[in-house]
């Protein structure tokens, strides 16, 4: 016979402990964080009146911010800001994020495969793995905006710099590159300083992946006579595809934000228009406007919020939790089941 | 015959071993080639803050100079830049929520793990919805939020919000599902320990491993973090370190030994504290990587 106080204890229920732990990242996420992106989105369909830099005067314009960087300007439109100012701003801006990234990325995922394949290779014999792994992904911890001023030093357009000075002296070229004033070369210098602080990063990522493919697989192509270029087209690729997926999102969302080395690239007020990027549209649209302009910052952010948010729901799916829902159909197919069963059965319990 | 056949098979043995030496021959020389691209940045710039200007400009050199300490001494006479308090004030904010982060974050993991309630499965998703949002996205709305709330040019901004790290919380609780067994906590139970003292005295000790990796990566985040100190402190002896580099950046200086010297400051440091850890940080940037 059960007793009464033998029923409460199985009923001991800790949920509520659930809740309280919980609490502080919630609280935490939702005031520091969840309001004030709420707020973003509330300000890209406002103008900013005041005169001040700390006040804030909001006017409801509507689609009107959008309306600027997205689209090109009419003649004769009414625009309270220079409006083919800004969407040229903004164009080229995301333009130049694109063009950063995709010069990064595809060096970068090349030259990490390799490595990852060679490193994972057990035939190979490759004296001080270890010691390459941690120098490659040293790049990635330094501080960015320091590598940027470093960079800028070794790289400026006289003839004194680290690079063209030894360039001139080994005689390989007559006069200074100029590296920071071709825009085109100061792009390619950002993606380089990118791809130098972030292969090591995605080449780890990869060998962990490649360790977690089965490793009979590798030995069934190898007993079947295959190359070590069909063992990595046939096999490592096919098998990699949700890491490379993983890498090919995270890194595109990483350079949407990029805004460290881009922002120091322009020292001071002098803003060249061929390295502007997303992150520092945003940054400078509204820091260095005297009234503090909200309006189009905002509407830049919303348009990142919704190419991220697009970008991470890939990752989303990615990193869900498989055996939870497998469970849960599991405990619906029992539930069904069960309920199945009762209605049959027509007494229930 | 068989004899043959033998001496073909150690023929194509031979050749095989002479190709894979070779093979494993060129992919160290291109190993060494990237090591030395990754660290040859790192040793000119710290020979340069050794050279006075002149030096530097004469070019390139691998052998260091005698001017350390009189770059240095310009260094810290310069107004606006002290290595020093940025230092301090990096150290405190990266310290400071780093640790705040990550103890937030085991608790709100354990929590996950543990505990069954209603609003679990929703929690999770919502931390696995967040994970990719950019802090750009909503830098604006917490400028004018922190400025409202009179927390501007305060540490406050730096600190509290990062505490909120919902990839940290991804991390620990993928840690804690593939290792923690929820047997011990039923014996704390059994035992008479409270909740809260279970975490704290088997939780924790339990998580330590992705804990650790996850203040590493947590703190170097914070240290090199620009963006955001850079839209709420103005005043100067506020500056963290990645802020006073970028005063560095302006052609007004024209000691570059000395600029060399503020740049060296601000990285090696890093790097020898990155060496020390060197073994738990690639660990823990293989463990982020595994998804199935």
């Amino acid at each position: 016979m059960a007793s009464n106080a033998q029923r409460r204890i199985k009923h001991v229920s800790y949920a509520k402990y659930g809740y309280i732990f919980i609490i502080p990242f919630f609280l935490i996420y939702f005031i520091f964080s969840f309001y004030p992106l709420v707020n973003t989105i509330k300000y890209s369909f406002e103008k900013n009146n005041s005169k001040e830099a700390i006040i804030y005067e909001g006017e409801f314009v509507g689609v009107e911010n959008y309306r600027h960087i997205l689209t090109t300007a009419t003649k004769g439109a009414k625009d309270y800001y220079t409006h083919a100012g800004m969407n040229e701003a903004f164009s080229r801006a995301l333009g130049n994020t694109f063009k950063i990234w995709i010069m990064n990325f595809f060096p970068q995922i090349c030259l990490s495969m390799l490595l990852a394949v060679w490193f994972t290779d057990a035939k190979l014999k490759i004296p001080g793995k270890g010691i390459f792994k941690v120098v490659m992904y040293m790049p990635n911890i330094i501080t960015a905006a320091s590598v940027a001023v470093l960079a800028l030093k070794m790289f400026s357009n006289d003839s004194f710099s680290i690079v063209n000075n030894t360039l001139l002296n080994l005689g390989w070229i007559d006069k200074p590159i100029q590296f920071l004033a071709d825009m085109k070369l100061k792009r390619t210098l950002i993606a380089g300083i990118q791809t130098w602080m972030w292969f090591g990063n995605t080449m780890i990522l990869l060998m962990s992946g490649i360790a977690g493919i089965n490793p009979s697989l590798f030995e069934a192509a190898n007993i079947d006579g295959a190359n070590s270029r069909q063992v990595f087209f046939r096999v490592t690729v096919p098998l990699l595809r949700p890491i490379l997926l993983f890498t090919l999102v995270t890194s595109l969302i990483g350079g949407m934000q990029m805004f460290d080395i881009p922002y120091l690239f322009n020292p001071g007020t002098n803003r060249s228009p061929g390295t502007q990027t997303i992150a520092t549209f945003i940054y400078q649209i509204y820091m260095e406007s005297r009234i503090k302009n909200t309006g189009h910052s905002g509407a830049a952010s919303v348009v990142l919020f919704v190419i991220t948010a697009a970008l991470g729901s890939i990752v989303f799916f990615i990193n869900r939790d498989k055996d939870e829902i497998a469970n849960k159909k599991y405990i619906k197919k029992l539930r069904k089941q069960a309920a199945a069963k009762k209605g049959y059965g027509g007494l229930g319990l | 015959m068989s004899k043959n056949s033998m001496k073909d098979n150690y023929k194509i043995k031979d050749n095989y071993n002479t190709n894979l030496r070779i093979r494993s021959l060129i992919i160290t020389v291109i190993c060494v080639i990237l090591a030395v691209i990754c660290l040859l940045p790192i040793y000119l710039l710290i020979i340069n803050a050794t050279r006075n200007t002149s030096e530097i400009l004469n070019g390139a050199t691998l052998i260091p100079g005698d001017q350390t300490i009189i770059n240095y001494k310009k260094l810290i006479a310069l107004d606006g830049f002290n290595a020093l308090t940025g230092f301090k004030n990096s150290f405190i904010i990266a310290g400071s929520s780093s640790l705040l982060s990550v103890f937030i974050s085991a608790l709100t993991a354990y929590a996950l793990v543990v505990y069954d309630f209603k609003l679990k499965g929703p929690a999770f998703t919502f931390i696995l919805a967040v994970l990719m949002i950019p802090t750009q996205v909503s830098a604006i709305g917490f400028v004018r939020f922190m400025i409202r709330l009179g927390f501007f040019n305060t540490y406050v901004p730096l600190i509290v919000p990062v505490m909120a790290a919902p990839a940290t919380v991804f991390f620990i609780r993928q840690f804690m599902k593939s290792s923690f067994p929820l047997d011990i906590v039923e014996a704390a139970r059994i035992d008479g320990s409270s909740e809260f003292r279970t975490f704290l005295t088997i939780g924790i000790p339990m998580l330590k491993p992705a804990m650790s990796v996850q203040l590493i990566f947590a703190f170097i985040f914070n240290w090199n973090n620009f963006f955001t100190p850079s839209m709420i402190i103005t005043s100067t002896e506020k500056y963290t370190l990645p802020m006073m580099i970028n005063t560095l950046s302006s052609d007004r200086y024209t000691d570059y030994g000395m600029v060399y010297m503020g740049i060296a400051l601000s990285i090696v440091p890093l790097i020898v504290v990155y060496f020390i850890l060197s073994k738990y940080i690639i660990e823990g940037v293989a463990l982020g990587g595994v998804k199935e």
